[in-house]
Parts: C-alpha cells; sequence; structure tokens
C-alpha cells in the first residue's frame, strides 16, 4: 500500500496555497505510507534560471562544502536536509558533473526549471513540517506516502523518482519485471541508484521520452511493457499524468473543478480542497492515460 | 433523529452506537470519506449519511436500511447478509462483494469488479459497471441499466446477471441466455426495489453460466 496525491491549479490566486493544500492531502494519505513521504513541487525559477534539488545525510557540512566549490556559481536556499541550487540555465550541467564528480556525500533529487523534490523517511507529517511544504507555493505539485514493499525504507527509496528534467513519479503498486528491465536499460546506458521498481518504471518512462515519444505516449507503452500494479502520477513541467494498470487494483480518485485538477488514492485526501463538494469527482478507468497540462 | 458529526464523533463511538441500536433513524453528517462507516449493524435501523465514504461502507449489513447521498469507496456492502444499501451517487471497486443477502442500489456507476463471488445478494446498478464484475459470483442476482465492461461473469456459478446496455466481453463460461416469464418477473421485481424508472424487464438481457467448468474435463489434463 501506499498513498497518492497530485493537485493541479488552474486557478493563478490558489497559487500561495499550492503547499498548504497538498501537505493537507498528503498527511491524510499517513495510514497508507507512514514510512517515508516525498514531494515534487513546481513553481517557475526567475527567467534563465534553472534548479538542482539535492540532499545529503551531512547536510551541514557537505552543503557549505559544495557552496564554496561552486564558487558564487549558484544560489543555495537550504531546507533540512536538501537544498535547491538557483544557477543560470547554462551552468546545470556543469553544476551536476561537479556534484557527481566531487561531491559523494550529496545527491541529485531532480533538476529542470521548475521542478524541486522533497522526501524523506518518517511520517508524512513530520516530513512536511521539516521541509516547511505548507508554506511553498507553486502552479502544480504531486505527493507520495509510502509502505515499502520492493526495497529499504531509505532517503533515495522514497518517492518522488526524478526521470528528466522537470519530470517525476510517484507510484502506488508493486512491477514484478523491473529487474529484468533494469538490466535492459542499463545495457542502454540509463543510471541506477537503488534496487527499487519504481526507479525503473522512472528510468523507463525518461528513456522513452529521450527517444522523442511524448508524455502519453510514454505511459501508454509502458501498459504494454510494466508488468505488476501500478497506478502511477507523472509530474511534467507543466503539470500531470495519471495512468493505471489494466487490472486497476489500486485505487484512484479524480476531481475537477474551474480552480483545479486533484489526485487522490481515496477520496479522504480531497476533502479539504476548496469547492470539494461541487466539484467532478470520477474514478480514472484502467489503461487509460489523462493527462492536464502536461 | 438521531445525529453523529464525524468532525468530533470517532469513528468507533458511532459505529458502535450503530450496532446496539435496535431501532430509529440516525443521520451521519461530515463523513468526509471515512472507512467503514456503518458496518456490523445488525438491527432493522434507517442510517443516512450525508456525503461520500470511503472503503467498506455498510459492510456485513444484517436488517439495515443504509442511505449514502453520495459515493462509497471500495468494498461498500461487502459480504452484507440483509438488508440494503442505496448508494445515490458511484460505487468504487468490488461493490457487493460475497454479499449473502439484501439489496444493493447504486444509482450512479459502479467500477471493477462489482459483484465479486457474490453469494444471494441481488445488486441494481442504474449506470455501468466495470471489468470483471460477477467474478465467480454463486447465486443472487445483477441488474445492470447500462453497460457491462470487460470478462463479466468470469467462471461464473449459478447467480442471474441482467444487462440492458452493451457487454464488452464475456468472461470464461458466461454466455446469453433465454429470458423466460420468470426471468422477467424478477427483472420487474428488482427494477421496482432499485427505484428504477425508465426501464422495462423486456429491455434485460440474460447471462448465466455455461456450466461447464464444474467438472473436472479429462481432455485438459495437458494443460496441468
Amino acid at each position: 500500500m501506499c498513498g497518492i496525491v497530485g493537485l493541479y491549479l488552474k486557478d493563478e490566486a490558489l497559487k500561495p496555497q499550492l503547499g498548504r493544500l497538498l501537505s493537507d492531502m498528503l498527511v491524510t494519505m499517513s495510514d497508507r505510507g507512514p514510512d517515508s513521504a516525498g514531494i515534487a513541487i513546481y513553481s517557475d525559477a526567475p527567467e534563465g534560471r534553472a534548479k538542482i534539488t539535492v540532499q545529503s545525510d551531512e547536510a551541514d557540512s557537505a552543503f557549505g562544502v559544495l557552496e564554496h566549490a561552486l564558487n558564487g556559481r549558484a544560489h543555495i536556499t537550504r531546507r533540512d536536509s536538501h537544498a535547491v541550487l538557483e544557477v543560470t540555465a547554462d551552468d546545470v550541467a556543469l553544476v551536476r558533473a561537479e556534484i557527481e564528480a566531487n561531491h559523494p556525500a550529496v545527491r541529485i533529487m531532480s533538476s529542470g526549471e521548475t521542478v524541486e523534490i522533497y522526501k524523506e523517511v518518517g511520517l508524512p507529517a513530520d516530513v512536511v513540517d521539516r521541509f516547511e511544504v505548507r508554506e511553498m507555493s507553486g502552479s502544480h505539485g504531486v505527493g507520495h506516502t509510502r509502505m515499502a514493499t520492493e526495497s529499504a525504507v531509505t532517503t533515495l527509496g522514497a518517492h518522488p523518482f526524478s526521470t528528466d528534467e522537470d519530470q517525476c513519479l510517484v507510484h502506488n503498486g508493486s512491477l514484478s519485471n523491473h529487474n529484468r528491465l533494469r538490466q535492459k536499460l542499463r545495457q542502454e546506458g540509463v543510471k541506477f541508484e537503488t534496487e527499487n521498481d519504481t526507479e525503473v518504471g522512472a528510468a523507463y518512462f525518461a528513456n522513452k521520452m529521450r527517444k522523442g515519444a511524448s508524455l502519453d505516449e510514454a505511459l501508454e507503452a509502458g501498459i504494454t511493457d510494466l508488468d505488476g500494479f501500478y497506478t502511477f502520477v507523472c509530474g511534467t513541467k507543466g503539470g500531470f499524468a495519471v495512468v493505471r494498470d489494466p487490472i486497476a487494483c489500486k485505487p484512484a480518485v479524480l476531481a475537477e473543478t474551474d480552480q483545479y485538477v486533484a489526485f487522490g488514492s481515496e477520496y479522504r485526501a480531497l476533502v479539504n480542497l476548496p469547492g470539494i463538494e461541487d466539484a467532478r469527482v470520477w474514478e480514472p478507468e484502467p489503461a487509460t492515460v489523462y493527462s492536464w497540462g502536461a | 433523529m438521531t445525529e453523529f458529526d464525524l468532525t468530533s464523533a470517532t469513528l468507533r463511538e458511532m459505529n458502535s452506537s450503530l450496532q446496539d441500536a435496535t431501532s430509529g433513524t440516525y443521520s451521519i453528517v461530515n463523513p468526509r470519506g471515512a472507512h467503514a462507516i456503518a458496518c456490523g449493524l445488525k438491527s432493522e435501523i434507517g442510517v443516512t449519511i450525508a456525503g461520500s465514504t470511503g472503503y467498506y461502507c455498510a459492510g456485513m449489513n444484517q436488517l439495515a436500511r443504509v442511505h449514502v447521498k453520495g459515493s462509497v469507496g471500495p468494498g461498500a456492502a461487502e459480504n452484507m447478509m440483509s438488508g440494503k444499501l442505496i448508494v445515490e451517487g458511484d460505487a468504487s471497486q468490488y461493490c457487493g462483494a460475497t454479499a449473502h443477502g439484501g439489496t444493493l442500489v447504486v444509482k450512479g456507476n459502479a467500477s471493477s469488479r462489482c459483484g465479486i463471488s457474490m453469494k444471494g445478494v441481488d445488486i441494481v446498478v442504474h449506470g455501468n459497471i466495470g471489468h470483471m464484475s460477477a467474478f465467480m459470483a454463486q447465486s443472487g442476482n445483477l441488474l445492470v441499466c447500462g453497460d457491462a465492461g470487460d470478462a463479466l461473469g468470469d467462471s461464473l456459478y449459478e447467480a442471474r446477471l441482467f444487462v440492458k446496455g452493451a457487454v464488452k466481453s464475456l468472461g470464461a463460461d458466461c454466455i446469453e441466455k433465454e429470458m423466460r416469464a420468470e426471468h422477467l418477473e424478477i427483472v420487474a421485481d428488482l427494477l421496482e426495489r432499485g427505484e428504477v424508472t425508465g426501464a422495462k424487464p423486456e429491455d434485460f438481457k440474460r447471462y448465466g453460466s455455461a456450466r461447464q467448468l464444474y467438472n473436472f474435463n479429462i481432455d485438459n489434463v495437458g494443460a496441468y
């Protein structure tokens, strides 16, 4: 079991409330996943700038060393065990290479123009507090509460998994052919950090899109190639997409109003949203891709 | 009428009061998608739920009449023995699963596995039902005024399935059967109890078991 939530705002006026609304949704899903939690939140970087979110178990020392090494190239905002490095769009590759080569205690969670990913082990309410998610604003976000089945309870095993620039994936379920698929993707040069099944799903979609597939096409290809149980929410720069496996055992509820599109593993996650009483609420069909702004 | 407000009363207090009640009508406000609302009731009481519920609403019900003025999450009326659950909105997966008796009415759509392994319940769905509905259904009646999804009635035993709309596909050993006079009577009764207007018994087709999976066929021995 795991819990997933997603919120895509149509109404600009709600943007300052994104973090608060998403936090409420996430914390409501604690019963479904009390061992770790994470969110991907999307908000624009200033023109020409990009964001790299990093994490370290030794944040006190490692972030200082990194800041020194980057020598003014990045504007660093620390949030607990994570930090967002705001850099010029041209410097992204250089900064990533520096981190990967010389800072083994620092892990890259995400990079892109809009995405920031925060995830940690612990109760969702505690994770939300540590990163002050309630204070965050943005255009859309996805979140995950984890009850681990396929791999260890670690920060890197928590969701969301970053798939590529400005993309992320959260998953409720378990994939049964992830070992073979990981092997196949490794042969194509894709790198993996964990033994986690969802990371393979994320890498699979990213790989498809790098070869030219649209998000919808990548998710549709996944219905054939990924074996197992899943409800996926895939975040992109512009919005998010939802897909369930053909058996559709893992629950999913969507709600839409003039102000937002919301996703929850259960209706419970949506009850605090403004105007939910009058929202169109439905269960997404199996093996069908739904997307908004993606 | 006694009211329980789930923003102040705990789910356990409320369920335990309803389970102990022997008569009267009760109203539950602010259900907010909570699980296991009105489970294990065992008397002829009336319960109205003002809003949508989560998993297992009215599970194991006996005798009580539960009315949800919203939608229900997975497993509504699971293992119901008698009484009635009426859902004004939609029902999520496996509503009426393993239910032995009583009546389940869904006025919207029911999703996958509706009536899975049903054992005597009568289910009336005003809208559509999802895939794998009535899987291994043993007895009782499932009446669907809309369409049915893939693999309807797979590995069916003796439950009767009546569908007005299209059936996407039939499951293993499920076949269309003739509507005889006795079936028209059953459907007329279901339409009335299910509060369906605008449909006639003649509009429905009947599906049931071909009874080919009941006994081991020696020709299939190579498959094991």
